[in-house]
């Protein structure tokens, strides 16, 4: 499979108005590149959840999306707390986020949900202490 | 039926309309942002009460056709200045969502 377009973003975990700039970016730039709208909104969707989650969860990480002939690939890197319990933290409605979090709409322990929903793959490498990789794939 | 339409129709205040030709096909009311990504569709109306910026992200990334914000909620200017710039619609009305969504379920018939 060749790789055709790759994009890097790092996602500032301390400004959280700022939350979601970077798949707001590669929702651009996939429009850029003629990908569908439905595989964009797939994409986008999955990727704000995740770079949601970085920044309220894990101070914030990295972002690489790979644009390849039929597949797009994100990958979301952070150096946070890990995740203790997998299996719960897909669970629809399980959350750890603090209140004032809550009130800003957030928190609703739909976003792991959502990603694996919304992607055709979805892996979660994580470390207590160390953290969290997790790789989602979406297909065309 | 357009963004603009809508606004006649409902007599709604704009907040910020910069794409007021853009089709609405649907609706969908929701405060929880997660809830709304998973389950807003391309096209609708969304209705809610919730006003910090990250409403413009998610309406960019769901594509909706506008946000409607709900019982007078207000919003502060740097979120007016994020829709300007991506394109994304407010709009307002002191009405409930329930009432909103009534009058909108009858002209989307
Ligand atoms: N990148 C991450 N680092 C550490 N913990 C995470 C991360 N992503 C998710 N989690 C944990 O998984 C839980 C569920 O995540 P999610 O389904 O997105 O719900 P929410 O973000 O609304 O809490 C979070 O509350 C948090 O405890
Ligand atoms: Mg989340």
């Amino acid at each position: 499979m060749t790789e055709t377009v790759k994009f890097h973003f790092t996602v500032d975990g301390e400004n959280f108005t700022m939350a979601g700039q970077a798949s707001v970016a590669v929702k651009k730039n996939l429009r850029q590149l003629g990908i569908s709208p439905e595989i964009i909104r797939r994409v986008s969707i999955a990727m704000y959840e995740g770079e949601i989650n970085m920044v309220i969860h894990a101070g914030g990480g990295e972002a690489d999306v790979f644009v390849y002939e039929n597949m797009i690939e994100i990958v979301l890197t952070d150096n946070g707390p890990g995740i203790a319990n997998v299996e719960l933290a897909m669970q629809e409605g399980f959350s750890t986020a603090p209140d004032q979090i809550r009130s800003l709409g957030f928190g609703a322990g739909m976003g792991l949900p959502n990603m694996k929903k919304h992607t055709d793959f979805m892996g979660i490498d994580t470390k207590l202490g160390k953290g969290t990789k997790i790789t989602m794939r979406v297909n065309f | 039926m357009t963004v603009e339409k809508l606004k006649e129709k409902l007599m709604l205040d704009a907040v910020v309309v910069p794409d007021s030709n853009r089709e609405i096909t649907g609706c969908y009311i929701g405060d929880l942002l997660s809830w709304v990504m998973g389950a807003a569709k391309t096209g609708d109306i969304w209705i809610t009460i919730m006003s910090n910026i990250n409403i413009v992200a998610v309406a960019t990334l769901c594509d909706t056709a506008c946000i409607l914000l709900a019982e007078g909620v207000l919003v502060d200017e740097e979120v007016k200045q994020a829709a300007q710039e991506r394109k994304i619609n407010i709009l307002s009305s002191k009405k409930s969502a329930y009432t909103l969504s009534t009058e909108i379920a009858e002209l989307l018939v």
